[in-house]
């Protein structure tokens, strides 16, 4: 952390406290309630740190806690903020710092916490036509059996009306919709051919994974951190390993390192593929979408061809990994993968050359680049929008740091770029998992870990960008808290963004083209 | 486009035999614990988290319908219990009649996402894709339950889907049928202990056919599809006669 930042953030508070972790080099800021807002506006504007999430723990206090991402490998900042449990109320932190918006509709929701100046809080992840205000499932408190059979919901959800001219009206699409879709509803506002805002509401997938884990052991944990977002389970599971591993200060065997970065990016080049393809049905397009299912099939044969699960459920352990691969299996699931790579290149050609597909997707749901820095998007959204933030760039974990990564991106930010940027990772992924195959170091691949009390985070760039886990233990290796941030949630935030003024058949190509995940928002 | 036309013939017919053989591909299926015989396996059964695994005459029972495929039975643990590659998991629970012949042959089936982790609701899109081709057997997905013959519903039930469940459930004219996809909707899975969501879809609606497997792969939903129609009798997974296609999309026997 450079020492004019600290100055800066002396001066906006002065009562800050400045602790440093020496291991992680991770800085956390102890501030009043008044400042907070402005230290994290200072973070954000001043200093190029992008938000990450927004914990919130009911201790003997409340802690809140704002998560900072920078870009240098020690780029991590928390900005604390604490008061009395019997005091709920603290200035909002998104009317300085846009990206914090939904978290703190969040713990509205589910702690009853109160944000002063934040402009829209209220129904949000509980639902008011299912739950009645006052249920705060989060709070230690809360009793599911009293909350479940007390039950009175409110019948006034009314869809949010913003555009006031004659003719307007809204069309409400969802939670069932479409063919194989996820549930989730959405608002058209509009006057007839022409969309001017979509708004998605979100939640209806709500499982309340962050409470049922309170409680439980961490290897306990993992399997719900696991399931909770099948399509990108082995990230999350991983992100959720590495805080342990973290707060554990365990120290994992070099080869679990590499092999963790071999698996994260089989599942980045399926879960890419996924996208592809969906962008290709999207757009009507039969042939590309046949044939780019072709690939995901494959690669999904590869992977369970290579670990025993086709989505990589079962491989992250606390410590490592719970297998280990042979030589023989991991070249024979390189060269399946290098064939499906080529593959793609070969349905990429053809696709940029069939205009009436591009026709579709350029200058589609385009976002441009100082709007993707105020919502904090991440991954291949942001990157296609000149926004260059990849976690295994600039805060290398696993054994990133040795297989020399480079991010890629695009400007333009519409459908288009965001294609070329997943065409482009796929060969990253590949070229990754060669480098892994090459200097795979020898010896075990797990090593037990003692579990320590206390909280840590780790943040792992899942395929859909940065997901950040945060972890409290208690002294019988218990989970007390756990807070996962998913970049899902962080794009859900900006989808809006993309969906203003376009014309009713491009919002499915909009939506395809930013390859969200209900499941991973919605927990 | 001529070039999409070649690409589509160079690639081939990929479509699996199943149900006319077995599909022996590698990576179909993540399999399920096959604990036959075997004793002193306390260990293993002991660390299973969804106890799938109980103790029975010494050896160990599995309820395949609690699996969760996370392999702590197989895995750093002596002795394993071993796995099998199956993907034939799906059963019948109906109590409804058989739908009538004109219906069997071509179904169509309305796809409900309660709340999954998106791995089944994939797998089940899936189906869609050349190498399974769900619609050469005559599934086909609509959009609307209103011309839906099959609800299949993924996922543990979240409570904010309950009611449009229902909306849709009430929505599908007679006769229809439901089958549930996946553990979580068969037994709660992982989130059996959870407070936003139900233990199992059978306490909701009536279910026809339970497919387990988290996820279940394509072929044990397409197991499932064809239990759920009445179309068991076509099942000739042990008939060796036509080979399967590999997934490089090259045929082993044909020419």
């Amino acid at each position: 952390m450079s020492d004019d930042m600290m100055e800066q953030i002396k001066k906006l508070c002065p009562k800050t406290r400045v602790k440093t972790d020496k291991r992680s080099g991770d800085v956390e800021f102890l501030c009043d309630r008044a400042s907070t807002p402005r230290v994290c506006q200072c973070l954000a504007e001043d200093h190029d740190f992008q938000f990450a999430g927004l914990v919130v723990e009911e201790r003997k206090e409340w802690e809140l806690n704002y998560i900072f991402s920078g870009v240098t490998p020690n780029g991590r900042a928390v900005v604390k903020t604490k008061a009395p449990l019997d005091d709920r109320e603290f200035e909002s932190v998104s009317v300085l710092v846009h990206a914090a918006d939904w978290h703190e509709r969040e713990a509205e929701d589910l702690f009853g916490l109160v944000f002063k100046g934040h402009p829209r809080l209220g129904d949000f992840i509980l639902h008011d036509d299912v739950w009645q205000e006052g249920v705060e499932p989060m709070r230690r408190a809360f009793k599911p059996e009293t909350a479940l059979s007390s039950r009175e919901p409110r019948d006034g959800w009314r869809p949010r009306k913003i555009v006031d001219v004659p003719g307007g009206f809204i069309m409400p699409i969802g939670p069932v919709f479409s063919g194989d879709a996820e549930s989730v509803h959405f608002q058209l506002e509009t006057i007839g051919e022409e969309v001017m805002y979509a708004f998605p509401r979100l939640f209806f997938k709500y499982r309340g994974v962050e409470k049922i884990v309170e409680g439980r052991s961490a290897e306990d944990a993992l399997l719900l951190v696991e399931r909770f977002a099948g399509t990108t389970a082995f990230s999350h599971a991983l992100a959720f390993s590495m805080a342990v591993e973290r707060l554990a200060k365990a120290d994992i065997p070099e080869r679990a390192k590499f092999l963790r970065v071999f698996l994260a990016e089989l599942e980045r080049f399926r879960s890419h593929l996924s996208t592809i393809n969906a962008i290709c049905a999207s757009t009507g397009l039969a042939v590309g979408a046949s044939q780019t299912a072709i690939l995901e099939e494959k690669a999904l044969r590869i992977s369970g061809a290579l670990t025993g699960h086709r989505y990589l459920f079962g491989l992250a352990a606390l410590g490592g990994l719970t297998r280990d691969f042979d030589k023989i299996a991991l070249h024979t699931a390189l060269d399946g993968v290098a064939d499906v790579l080529d593959e793609a290149g070969r349905v990429e050609n053809l696709l940029v050359n069939t205009s009436s597909f591009l026709d579709r997707l350029e200058e589609v749901g385009a976002i441009e680049r100082d709007q993707a820095v105020l919502h904090g998007l991440v991954g291949p959204v942001a990157r296609a929008s000149g926004y260059l933030r990849d976690l295994r760039e600039t805060q290398p974990y696993a054994a990133y740091d040795k297989c020399g990564f480079k991010s890629v991106g695009e400007v333009e930010g519409d459908g288009y770029a965001r294609l070329r940027v997943l065409f482009r990772e796929i060969e990253r992924s590949v070229e990754m998992m060669k480098r892994v195959v090459a200097e795979l170091p020898d010896g075990p691949c797990y090593s037990p870990v003692s579990f320590a009390k206390g909280a840590a985070f780790a943040g792992v760039e899942t395929p859909r960008g940065a997901a950040w886990h945060w972890v409290r233990m208690d002294k019988n290796g218990k989970i007390e808290r756990c807070r996962l941030a998913t970049p899902s949630f962080t794009n859900w935030h900006g989808f809006h963004l993309a969906a203003e003024n376009f014309a009713f058949q491009d919002f499915p190509i909009i939506l395809a083209t930013f390859g969200l995940s209900v499941a991973e928002n919605d927990r | 486009m001529s070039g999409w036309i070649i690409k589509g013939l160079k690639s081939g017919v990929v479509s699996t035999h199943y149900p006319d053989g077995g599909e022996n591909a590698q990576g179909v299926s993540p399999g399920l614990p096959s604990p036959a015989g075997g004793v002193g396996v306390d260990t293993p059964i002991g660390r299973c988290p969804t106890s799938a695994l109980k103790a029975k005459d010494g050896g160990a029972a599995l309820d395949k319908f609690r699996c969760v495929h996370c392999h702590r039975c197989d895995r750093n643990v002596e002795p394993t219990i071993p796995w099998d590659s199956s993907y034939e998991w799906a059963e019948k629970r109906g109590k409804t009649p058989e739908l009538p012949k004109a219906f069997q042959r071509s179904t169509h089936i309305r796809v409900l996402d309660a709340g999954d982790c998106g791995a089944c609701l994939n797998e089940m899109k899936l189906l869609n894709n050349p190498f399974y081709n769900m619609h050469r057997l005559g599934f086909f997905i609509t959009p609307t339950p209103r011309q839906a013959d099959l609800l299949v519903v993924l996922g543990p039930v979240a409570d904010h889907m309950k009611t449009a469940l229902l909306k849709a459930y009430e929505a599908m004219p007679a006769p229809k049928k439901v089958m549930s996809v996946g553990t979580c909707s068969a037994t709660g899975g992982v989130f059996e202990d959870g407070f936003m969501t139900s233990t199992k879809l059978e306490d909701i609606i009536p279910v026809d056919v339970v497919v387990p497997g988290c996820p279940p792969p394509p072929l044990a939903i397409l197991h499932g599809l064809l239990l759920v129609t009445g179309r068991e009798d076509e099942i000739r997974s042990d008939a060796t006669a036509r080979p399967a296609a590999d997934s490089s999309g090259k045929e082993a026997g044909d020419a």
